[in-house]
């Protein structure tokens, strides 16, 4: 059962004078698989619908008829799978977003299987580009293994010699652990403990904030994401762990500090490799898309990825020409990688051989509630990864892609 | 000292936070209870109901300035309403029906509450503080007690007591429960059965909401807040007996605590404990620990 909410055909092909027969056979059908109705929604949701659609609206006039549908998967890997199946036998050439690695895990599968298109932007685990790569799959926004090196590590090269770990069990939680331990021990620090909580449907976490600080650890580490790590961080001020602990929200967000509020929020780190008021370009994007946005809000980083893969998907789909692109799935993502990336939201950048697409990332401390001019101002930049370093070097994913070429 | 490899104190820190945690159960399992006694509806909108309250709190304070005392009488009388309303207007047409149907139609109109909320707010929630005078913490040298979560103990349990007494110890209660047995005879002496339905409804659904005030400030305010909660409360009505309103208050803190235990030792299995407690409860008892059967 799918649930597929709205429609939106751009017309582009009539244009140019194809009969409707021709015009169906090449239309692009791109489905952005994500979260509307759960915890994820604000992040991804339907403004990655949003974001999808403006990259598809850019290119009306240049030859492709683009239809862009979307559908909630629930974060349920079974329902997700579905969907995934069902779109690509029925046309659908690539499929975006896709939040809850353990959901995008399983849409990857599929892909390769069917040799169509996978667009990841809201899933995080680095699997995907490691021993799970495909060469049907792009992983476009961030990855655990980029965000552990970058709020991770800086935390831990700042003393942050100690960590306990709050940890949603599943997939991403379990990646982005893994991820920043490795970081923290590669500085000389430890793990003193872990709990790994069920996802979704809990709400209490006071339990893991008091285990946390019986540990007695430097840092509370949360790998976790969404309105789990907002909890955490409300709590974790309620039970005073922050007199003697600093918060590492791994896959903090600008959602989730906007729900805490700057009050709460302000002096986390966090790390995002796309914010609406970065620089002119980012601006130009947000306002191109912003009035369509669910409440009016600016663009979040997963939303700018869906956008960002999206352009240059159909940038090589136009290239290469619709109905060889509809072919051959993987034809299109090995000319992806091919070509260098440029859009307003990340810049220039490229897609390595194991489907990461790699920009420079930004280390974001949040505001205080006097620092902070106007609405969604909430970060001042700390410190830029360049694209180069800021995520796992090529040769140490195990991606089966990489050791053969 | 240890026990079962934990630190004693860290147990009992873990024990007073259950007991908190289990305050929450047993105040939605207390309206949950009530409204089943006396309507026969199982109300699965319960969840959204406990989410209006933290939401209209929110919005007391936004938008009108009252603040978190105001917020927890008036949230309650204004969700209360809407509970009327909803009861006058849909549920009191179920009575006569199979208890699927009132099941099927709180549901629905959960779900649909609750996707207004998340399309109006979004998914990732809203900031609401601790109230000045309760914040801050002891340090009871076993653990640091948030002042806020002793004060959500305290009030929960006055409320569950005063909920008691009222339908076991006062004339309108003693109403209340004849109705329950034999409502055709009760109105037969004269008292308006269905208005004092519809108040049921109304008192169950300000519990909710009163709930919901209490969580404001320490869970995030978001649209899906109910939802997680409303399968284990109704998990807690089903264990305590459907219909008993002590054996829902105690049953609400008894399974805090085990839940709270679950996490120390294998929080893998926190959410799914209360169900095997479920599980094994309908095999031995099944009319619930508290019920009649």
């Amino acid at each position: 059962m799918s649930i597929v909410d709205r429609r939106s055909l751009l017309v582009a092909g009539a244009a140019l004078g194809l009969s409707p027969a021709q015009a169906q056979s090449q239309t692009i059908r791109i489905g952005v698989l994500t979260d509307i109705s759960g915890p994820y929604r604000d992040p991804t949701g339907p403004g990655s619908a949003v974001c999808t659609e403006q990259a598809a609206l850019e290119f009306q006039g240049r030859g492709l008829t683009i239809e862009v549908i979307r559908a909630d998967h629930q974060n349920r890997p079974d329902v997700g799978a579905n969907i995934a199946r069902q779109w690509y036998d029925q046309g659908v050439d690539a499929i975006v977003d896709v939040p809850t690695s353990s959901v995008a895990l399983a849409v990857s599968q599929i892909a390769r299987e069917k040799n169509k298109v996978f667009l990841n932007s809201g899933a995080a685990s680095s699997d995907l580009t490691g021993p799970a790569c495909s060469p049907n799959t792009v992983h476009f926004t961030y990855d655990t293994y980029m965000l552990a090196r970058s709020t991770g590590g800086t935390m831990a090269r700042a003393g942050g010699d100690t960590w306990y770990f709050v940890t949603a069990d599943y997939a991403f939680g379990h990646a982005l652990q893994r991820d920043v331990t490795r970081f923290v021990e590669q500085a000389g620090g430890r793990v003193l403990g872990a709990a790994r909580y069920p996802f979704p449907n809990t709400t209490d976490f006071s339990s893991f904030m008091v285990q946390a600080q019986a540990s007695r650890a430097k840092v509370l580490g949360l790998a976790n994401a969404g309105t789990d790590t907002a909890n955490c961080i409300k709590q974790a001020r309620e039970f005073g762990l922050t007199r003697n602990m600093k918060i590492a929200g791994l896959l903090l967000s600008m959602m989730e500090v906007h729900s805490l509020g700057l009050d709460v929020a302000q002096g986390l780190v966090l790390t995002e490799p796309f914010y609406w008021n970065l620089n002119d370009r980012t601006r130009a994007f947000t306002a191109r898309v912003r009035s369509r946005l669910p409440n009016g809000w600016p663009p979040a980083q997963v939303q700018a990825g869906c956008y960002g893969a999206t352009l240059h998907y159909l940038k090589t789909v136009a290239d290469m020409g619709a109905a060889a692109a509809k072919a051959d799935g993987a034809a299109v993502v090995a000319r992806m990688k091919a070509m260098p990336t440029d859009d307003d939201a990340f810049g220039t950048g490229l897609i390595r051989p194991d489907g990461r697409k790699i920009h420079p990332t930004y280390l974001w401390e949040v505001k205080t509630p006097a620092q902070s001019r106007g609405a969604w101002d909430y970060f001042n930049l700390l410190a830029t990864t360049p694209a180069e370093e800021a995520f796992r070097p090529l040769a140490e994913g195990g991606c089966p892609l990489v050791t053969r070429s | 000292m240890d026990l079962f490899g934990i630190p004693a104190p860290l147990l009992f820190g873990q024990l007073l936070l259950g007991l908190i945690n289990g305050a929450f159960y047993a105040l939605l399992s207390l309206g949950l209870a009530v409204i089943f006694g006396m309507l026969n509806v199982i109300n699965f909108t319960h969840g959204a109901q406990f989410m209006m309250g933290a939401f209209v709190a929110w919005m007391l304070l936004n938008w009108l300035g009252i603040g978190y005392w105001g917020a927890l009488i008036l949230a309650p009388i204004i969700v209360g309403i809407t509970g009327i309303i909803l009861e006058r207007l849909m549920i009191a047409k179920l009575y006569k029906l199979d208890h699927l149907y009132g099941l099927l139609l709180t549901f629905g109109l959960g779900l649909i509450i609750e996707g207004l909320f998340r399309n109006e707010f979004g998914s990732s929630g809203l900031p609401y503080r601790i109230p000045a005078e309760l914040t801050g913490a002891w340090d009871l040298g076993f653990m640091f007690m948030p002042v806020y979560r002793g004060w959500v103990v305290v009030v929960a349990f006055v409320m569950c007591l005063a909920t008691w007494l009222v339908i076991e110890k006062t004339k309108i209660g003693s109403y209340l429960r004849a109705a329950t047995e034999n409502p055709a005879l009760v109105q037969a002496f004269g008292i308006n059965v269905p208005r004092m339905m519809t108040l049921t409804y109304g008192a169950g659904v300000a519990l909710a909401a009163f709930a919901g005030v209490l969580a404001a400030p320490i869970y995030s305010v978001n649209p899906q807040m109910g939802s997680n909660l409303i399968i284990i409360v109704f998990a807690v009505v089903v264990i305590g007996g459907m219909g008993s309103i002590l054996g829902s208050v105690l049953t609400g803190f008894g399974l805090g605590v085990i839940e709270g235990l679950t996490k120390v030792f294998y929080p893998e299995a926190s959410s799914t404990v209360i169900f095997v407690v479920m599980a094994i409860v309908l095999l031995a008892r099944p009319a619930g620990l508290f019920g009649r059967s």
